[in-house]
């Protein structure tokens, strides 16, 4: 067999790996081993490239190689390890963006290089997708990783004749694609590059915090056909099947996030959603009573409540009373009463945040419900506790055609026989909309930070 | 065969299997899902390792040893992270005295 051969079946043999990676994630109980198969189908393949032959010759430069891959591995290993678990969406943001400038790089040394060789049309047009969709994903996730690490607003920014002004930097952007592959010009390509760069800001910046879980599964997705692009110009099948199964993996998650969140995908990109509090939800709140409620009194609702389902949203990752909810449902059951935990699908900034928020606080898989599932459960639930959750729990989604929210798929926790809301305040929601849920007489209030008022909650559950 | 064709080709019935696959991820593992796709298009550091080391200008060298620092950084950070998230996804434990039997369905 020659050279060639063998580094191609190396490579086979790493797809392969992430194709039961991707297998292995179709259970919690075989995921975490087809990720390490993965890992080393991974570092097969990476040594296999040191024993190919480029142009003729091997490779060059293989100390300046490894320099790289050494500061690479400093950085990114110890920036793994150590963040916090609560700051796992920007940290996925911010791997995939580098994933996307990577992308973008290869194609533009690889357009340098070949250029002299006069490529196809089709190797060129490969080449400049490449750059655009890999700079926006660059730049673009680090604009979402800026807002959730809240170095900037999380709130959508926006200025007038922004969607104009958008609108006008794809078309140069498009224009520039159509240039270069008439003209083969080099210097166009930087100034593509240039152009995506700012493409990217430019869509990310009027997005909200609520709609980021799309964001950033689209973003995923485009990284993966950056590096799609990539392998057609190199030629490499490894990289075009890894890269399209990020990127269906992506588009399908996208496609998920915008059916739970009821509104179609290019609403979500270019409505700079919750940017202004609607009128109509500010209408009519004067006057309106809420009852609110102590401790206390939930530690007395809960002392006769034989099913209780717990409601978590983006609040409780802020307040990060993961552990304290999980210590309340362990009391909870230890008294036999039966605890869930409902996930909606876009609750948090990322696809199935709730998921690992709750897992990193030993929660059991099998007690988080979705969305279907605990509809179900509550309709016989004692009570249900909203903890920092809100839009997602909000019946103007079923009921007010006026709400922008209308559509949404909503867990119905007006459906238990008693409704526990902790509230920071009666600050409307993300998205700025009033919840009618708030005024139903089933629902007590907990004003206060939710892990103070949950570590109050146990230590009333624990003395009953 | 022509080239193109044949990376074509890898590219539909990719995408299909790829879809097939994970549409049959539960949401439940979906920060995982994508943070282990995450990791997965980190195989762009293949591509920069290529150019880097067919690089003849200074240029081209600058710009493949940027492009390998970042696909490092994707591939390392992808899979470490997606390693530890899913390490803390366990199934209910035996436990004494416990009541429940696992979520009614």
């Amino acid at each position: 067999m020659s050279r060639e051969t063998v580094i191609d079946l190396l490579y086979l043999f790493s797809a392969t790996t992430f194709l039961v990676a991707l297998k292995g994630l179709g259970s919690p109980k075989h995921a975490r081993k087809g990720n390490l198969i993965a890992a080393f189908g991974m570092l097969v393949a990476i040594v296999a490239t040191f024993f190919k032959f480029v142009d003729g010759h091997a490779l060059h430069h293989v100390g300046l190689i490894l320099l790289a891959m050494f500061i690479g591995v400093i950085i990114a290993v110890p920036t793994a390890r150590f963040m916090k678990m609560t700051a796992m969406p920007q940290l996925v943001a911010i791997f995939n963006g580098v994933g996307g400038g990577a992308a973008s790089l290869v194609s533009i040394t690889e357009f340098i290089h070949i250029k002299s060789t006069s490529p196809a049309t089709y190797v060129t047009l490969e080449v400049l997708l490449g750059v655009l969709i890999g700079t926006v994903s660059f730049s673009g996730s680090t604009i979402a990783f800026a807002k959730l690490q809240e170095l900037m607003t999380g709130r959508p920014v926006t200025y007038p004749g922004q969607q104009f002004i958008n609108a006008i930097v794809g078309v140069v952007a498009l224009g520039l694609i159509l240039t270069i592959l008439v003209t083969g010009s080099t210097t166009l390509i930087w100034v593509l590059l240039a152009v995506s760069f700012v493409l990217g800001i430019a869509f990310v910046l009027p997005i909200g915090g609520a709609d980021v879980p799309v964001l950033i599964s689209l973003l995923n997705s485009f990284t993966g056909l950056a590096v799609a692009a990539s392998g057609f110009t190199l030629g490499s099948n490894l990289l075009i099947i890894a890269g399209t199964l990020v990127g269906a993996s992506g588009m399908l998650l996208t496609r998920l996030m915008s059916k739970a969140m009821g509104r179609s995908l290019p609403n979500i990109l270019f409505s700079a959603f919750g940017s202004v509090i609607t009128a109509t939800g500010a209408s009519g709140v004067e006057g309106r009573t809420v009852r609110s409620g102590t401790p206390e009194d939930v530690g007395v609702l809960l002392s006769y409540a034989s099913k209780v389902v717990i409601i978590p949203g983006y609040g409780l990752a802020v307040a990060q009373g993961q552990h304290v909810l999980a210590e309340l449902a362990n009391e909870l059951e230890s008294k036999g009463i039966k605890v869930y935990y409902a996930i909606h699908p876009v609750a948090g900034r990322m696809p199935g945040h709730m998921n690992v928020l709750l897992a990193e606080a030993n929660v059991p898989y099998e007690d988080l419900i979705e969305m279907d599932e605990a509809n179900s459960e509550l309709a016989t639930a004692d009570v249900a506790i909203v903890v920092g959750a809100n839009d997602t729990v909000n019946p103007a989604a079923v009921n007010d055609p006026s709400s922008p929210i209308y559509g949404m798929p909503i867990i119905h926790a007006d459906l238990a026989e008693n409704v526990v809301f902790m509230k920071r305040s009666m600050r409307p929601g993300f998205a700025g909309i009033d919840n009618e849920l708030l005024y139903n007489p089933k629902t007590i209030l907990v004003f206060g930070d939710a892990k103070d008022t949950l570590t109050k909650l146990v230590a009333v559950v624990k003395a009953s | 065969m022509n080239t193109l064709l044949q990376y074509a080709t890898v590219l539909i019935l990719t995408a299909f299997v790829g879809t097939e696959i994970i549409s049959k991820v539960p949401s439940i593992l979906h920060t995982p899902l994508m943070s282990g796709s995450n990791a997965i298009h980190g195989v762009i550091i293949v591509g920069s390792m290529l150019i880097l080391g067919a690089a003849t200008t200074d240029l081209q060298e600058v710009l493949g040893f940027l492009a390998v620092i970042l696909a490092t950084l994707n591939v390392v950070g992808g899979f470490v992270v997606t390693d530890r998230m899913l390490e803390m996804f366990k199934g209910r434990k035996p436990r004494t005295g416990a009541k429940s039997d696992g979520p009614a369905s």
